[in-house]
Parts: C-alpha cells; sequence; structure tokens
C-alpha cells in the first residue's frame, strides 16, 4: 500500500502532536488536533496509509505516547524523518508504530506518493520513482512491532510463560 | 576497564562487571514513578487486559500533580481514578497534591546516588543530579516496568560538559540550560547520557543541579548526571536517607567519551529563549524593548524553593509593574512551607504575586492556559508554539532572577542590577 507523503520540518514537538489541552480526553477527541498548529488541515485530509516526513528530532518534549497514538489512530502507516527524539522513537515502536531513520528523508515532497518498507529498511517514493535507503529497525524492536506493539508482546511472553510453568508443574 | 558514571550505574542495574556504549542490555528498575496523567488511568486498563499485578508496590512512587487544581469533570475523574488505583495496587508511596513529581520525588528521599529509576515524565532525568540513572518512558512502557520490573537499555555515549570557574551573582542553572540549548540544539544530547562536572557545577546547591538534569529533556538527552558528593549526602540527611554512599558513583578519569566541552561560568549571563523554543537563547539585552503581560514562576524546573528565593532577591521592596501578572506556582508545599518561614513568600506576595497550586500548571498546559496574543516570561522549561496558551501566545524563557526582574520593569529585564 503507498499514501501520500505529508512533510514537517525539524524539531516537530510533542505539543504539536499531541496538544496539552485535548490531553485529558479520549485519543479520537485529541486526534482531531493532531499537528493543527503546523497543518490545520491535516486530522480532516489525512488518509488511512499516509506517511509522516519529517526532519530532524521529530517528537522532541514530552514522554506522552498519545503522541505516536493520535498519528496511529489517524491511519498514519510510518514517520519516515532524518532523527527522532529517543522518547518518541520508543514510544512509536512500543504502540506498533513503524518509525524509520532516513538521512535523505527531506528529499521527499510534500504530496508524494510513497511505499514503507519497514521491514527492509526502505522506503520509495513512487512520484520522482527514488528509492531511499533507512536505517533498519534493530532486531529487538522489530520484534515488538512485528507483535503489533509492547503490550501484545507482553501478552504473549506472559503466556508463553506461563505455559512454560505448567508444563514444569505436570509430572 | 574505565567506564562513566552512567555506565556505571547501567552496568550494576544490568547485573554486569562493565557495560560498553552501544549494547543493548537489560536492566532491574530499582524505582518507577509516574502521575496522574501517564500512570493509573493509561496503566489500568492494560494491567486488566494481561491479567497481571504489580512486580513491586514497594518500588513505585506515585504522584498527583497534572491535573490539580482539577477544575473540571474530566480532571476530577482522572486524580479520583489515581486515588483508588494507588488503595487497591497497595502504593505506599503515593504523594497527593503535596507538589510537582520531579520536587517530591526529591525531598521525600527517593532520589539516591546509583539508582536505576524511569519516570512516566520526561523531565525524569532530575534524578540525575542525585546521580541516578533515571529517565522517561511513556505509559506502554512503564506498564513494561510495571509487569516485569525490566527494561531494555542501549548502554549510553557520555556527553561530558564541564563549567569551571564560577558563575556570577544573578545567574543559574536555568541560564546555562537555555545557553546549552541554544549551542547544540534541542538534539544536541543524542538521547545519551549529558554529564554535568566541573568547579561551577560542584559549587551549586541540590535543586540548582536538579534544574540541569531536568532541562537535559530540552536538551536531547536520555539523562542527565551530576556525580554525587558531600552536597548530595547533606540534602539526603535532611531528607531522612542516611549514610549514603557516594564514592563508586562517580566517572573514571579517562573513560571514553563521545563528546567533552569546557566553559567558563565566569563569561556567562543570563539568557532569555524567545517564542518558540527552548533553543532560541541570546542574553537578556538583547530583549530589553519586549514588553510583557505576564510574569510566570513555576514548575520543577522554576519554582523551588531556591527558585522562590532568586525571585524573592529581586523583588524585596519592589513591586511588579502596573497591568502585569505575576503568578507563583511554588513546586512543592513542601518548598512553599520553607519560603514562607523564610520571608520569601511574604516578599513575592508583597511585590503583587497570586499564588498558583502545588502543581504543573500552566507549564503543562493541561488546565489554566494563557490567554491569546499575550507575552508571557516564564521560568518554566518549555515555550513550544501552544503549549502554555494560543498559538499566538508569545512564551519566553528565563532563570527566576529574570522573570522576576522583568515583572519589576514590565518588560524584559537583566536582574543583575536589582539584587539585594
Amino acid at each position: 500500500m503507498s499514501g501520500r507523503a505529508w512533510v514537517f520540518g525539524d524539531d516537530v514537538d510533542t505539543d504539536a502532536i499531541a496538544p496539552g489541552a485535548w490531553m485529558k480526553g479520549s485519543i479520537e477527541a485529541l486526534a482531531a488536533h493532531c499537528l493543527e498548529i503546523h497543518a490545520p488541515d491535516f486530522a480532516r485530509t489525512v488518509k488511512p496509509g499516509d506517511v509522516l516526513i519529517a526532519g530532524r528530532n521529530f517528537g522532541a518534549g514530552s514522554s506522552r505516547e498519545q503522541a505516536p497514538q493520535a498519528l496511529k489512530h489517524l491511519g498514519i502507516a510510518a514517520v519516515i524523518a532524518e532523527s527522532f527524539a529517543g522518547l518518541f522513537y520508543r514510544n512509536a515502536i512500543n504502540l506498533g508504530l513503524p518509525v524509520l531513520v532516513c538521512a535523505q528523508a527531506r528529499r521527499i515532497d510534500a504530496g508524494a506518493r510513497v511505499r514503507v518498507n519497514a521491514e527492509g529498511g526502505s522506503v520509495h517514493d513512487e512520484s520522482s520513482g527514488k528509492r531511499f535507503e533507512c536505517e533498519p529497525i534493530p532486531p529487538h524492536l522489530m520484534c515488538i512491532i512485528e507483535d503489533g506493539g509492547l503490550l501484545n508482546h507482553l501478552e504473549r511472553r506472559l503466556a508463553r510463560e506461563a505455559a512454560a510453568n505448567e508444563h514444569k508443574e505436570s509430572p | 576497564m574505565l567506564q562513566t558514571l552512567a555506565q556505571k550505574i547501567v552496568a550494576r542495574a544490568a547485573g554486569r562487571a562493565a557495560v560498553t556504549p552501544g549494547e543493548i542490555v537489560t536492566c532491574r528498575v530499582d524505582l518507577a514513578m509516574f502521575h496522574d496523567s501517564s500512570g493509573p488511568r493509561r496503566l489500568q486498563p492494560m494491567l486488566e487486559r494481561l491479567g497481571a499485578t504489580v512486580w513491586d508496590p514497594a518500588r513505585i512512587v506515585l504522584v498527583t500533580d497534572h491535573y490539580l487544581p482539577a477544575e473540571d469533570e474530566e480532571s476530577r475523574n482522572i486524580v479520583r481514578l489515581t486515588r483508588d488505583w494507588a488503595k487497591s495496587a497497595g502504593i505506599r508511596n503515593f504523594h497527593d497534591s503535596i507538589g510537582i513529581c520531579h520536587v517530591v520525588l526529591a525531598e521525600k528521599g527517593h532520589l539516591q546516588p546509583g539508582l536505576f529509576a524511569v519516570g512516566g515524565d520526561s523531565h525524569s532525568p532530575t534524578g540525575g543530579a542525585f546521580g541516578a540513572y533515571m529517565f522517561g518512558v511513556g505509559a506502554t512502557e512503564m506498564l513494561g516496568v510495571v509487569v516485569t520490573g525490566e527494561i531494555w537499555l542501549r548502554v549510553p555515549d557520555t556527553i561530558l560538559i564541564e563549567w569551571d570557574g564560577r558563575f556570577g551573582d544573578g545567574v543559574s542553572a536555568k541560564d546555562v540550560m537555555l545557553f546549552l540549548c541554544t549551542r547544540f540544539g534541542l538534539d544536541g544530547g543524542r538521547y545519551q547520557a549529558v554529564e554535568y562536572a566541573g568547579s561551577a557545577i560542584r559549587a551549586l546547591p541540590m535543586q540548582e543541579r536538579m534544574t540541569l538534569a531536568n532541562m537535559t529533556a530540552e536538551l536531547g538527552g536520555q539523562t542527565g548526571l551530576i556525580a554525587p558528593d558531600d552536597t548530595t549526602r547533606a540534602f539526603l540527611e535532611q531528607a531522612g536517607v542516611h549514610e549514603v554512599d557516594c564514592r563508586p558513583w562517580h566517572g573514571d578519569a579517562g573513560a571514553p567519551l563521545l563528546e567533552h566541552h569546557v566553559f567558563d561560568a565566569a563569561t556567562l549571563g543570563p539568557q532569555v529563549a524567545a517564542p518558540h523554543s527552548p533553543a532560541n537563547a541570546r542574553p537578556v539585552a538583547e530583549f530589553d524593548n519586549v514588553r510583557i503581560d505576564v510574569a510566570y514562576i513555576g514548575a520543577c524546573t522554576g519554582a523551588k524553593l531556591e527558585d522562590l528565593r532568586m525571585a524573592a532577591r529581586v523583588l524585596d521592596g519592589r513591586r511588579a509593574a502596573p497591568g502585569v501578572e505575576l503568578l507563583v506556582a511554588p513546586a512543592s508545599r513542601q518548598d512553599q512551607e520553607q519560603a514562607h518561614a523564610e520571608g520569601v513568600l511574604g516578599v513575592l506576595e508583597a511585590a503583587g504575586a497570586q499564588f498558583l497550586a502545588n502543581a504543573c500548571g500552566v507549564c503543562a498546559g493541561y488546565g489554566r492556559r494563557f490567554d491569546a496574543d499575550q507575552t508571557v516570561i516564564s521560568s518554566t522549561a518549555r515555550n513550544f508554539k501552544g503549549r502554555m496558551g494560543a498559538p499566538s501566545t508569545e512564551v519566553f524563557l528565563g532563570s527566576p532572577y529574570t522573570v522576576a526582574a522583568s515583572a519589576v520593569a514590565g518588560r524584559i529585564a537583566d536582574p543583575r542590577g536589582l539584587l539585594q
């Protein structure tokens, strides 16, 4: 599936992605204001499968995981950035939102059709025909994304441990 | 093997003799802190889904601070849920409505040298002021900690930032951090461990060290560390923690560093960060034509006892200029009581200050917010567009000295001529 590229600059902060005034309500209400200070129509016009492109330090600021959660809620398929704030990066992985570091991210134009290969670590700009390599997501994090996030990952781990214990206890 | 302070703490938590930057390790967590926003309201539904319980209630510290004062139904529900969960999960370290988590954690003696800790808040590096490796995590990652007692970590490299000599009078930790954010950028810390050292840092009291470590979040480090010493020990004694051993918790001379920067403390003057980034700082003199509507002294990084004392040194015998709202939200009840006992609170009151709750307040932007088109100078950590008010609200950041001096002048002002 390919999606439309939304392009943002450097140091996009979590207050822009998940505005504080809406933090106490539902994710639906919060997501409706996602990135509105940079792109007022974003939440209204973004389509499932669309891709966020950004510069350096995407997700700077707060630990609020509602930031990647809001992007996921809106159907964003992946965020491709020159770099990420560490806390946002961990949160995105934990919620199963692919985040890829790509030194050439800014060569993708707003509105381009892009196809992201998270496992392979590449992004294909179908509008220009160019393919950009991304830094691979480390294996210990890729398995969290493959499980659909840390909650599912923990559920499986606990089930495995319970099964192992049962096995030990049976005669 | 020569190791930095960060490596030594991580190695201990990972059950290893030594660790190398870049390797992925699993650490046992000594302390997990979360608050009313990041905590039970997010964790409880996930714990229920997993059918899991808390791995060790004694290692959890829960604080209410973000949705206080709870002025609407949604906020009241969040605070109620937090209190109910504390009871049902058996959390004895539940600090309810007594101040901002990072400040309360310190004054209750929870932060100790060598500790490996996580917090459900981005300003959790504050713990590094005590020589603890502490960093912020999101709620789902906190769920992992709460269920397993463990967390993965990429062993960090260390960026050593030394300040030699002495800071001038009227220059504070906030000026240091605004300067560093501007010099190195909001990602200057590269999500590694930042260690602050040098004679000027060693001369700082604990709460100033906390401001440095706290704003490592703005500098983009994972944690910000200061090697513990007699100042640390004395603070902990007062908090009821005795016989603290600081000796193991320092970096080895010659341990490999990612970056090493040395600054002369005497050359730093008061800094002001223009909207909308802590990395927009310039010397205060460059802003002296900026008229202000509000002077805000608040937050974990700007309204502790030391911060209130700084403001009082400027405001003693003076009043906020006509038309300027001077708002003070002391960071904790204990700091407020001590400020009252010292006469600091009286000075602020006489200067026309209005006092707000011992909570995150306008800094978090979750409750009361500044009006559209207002110009604010604030002792808080972040002035991102729209965070504390409308997109048109202009928030400048400065030290408590500078905020107080600006309140008096009605425009952004250098505090150094007003110190008493």
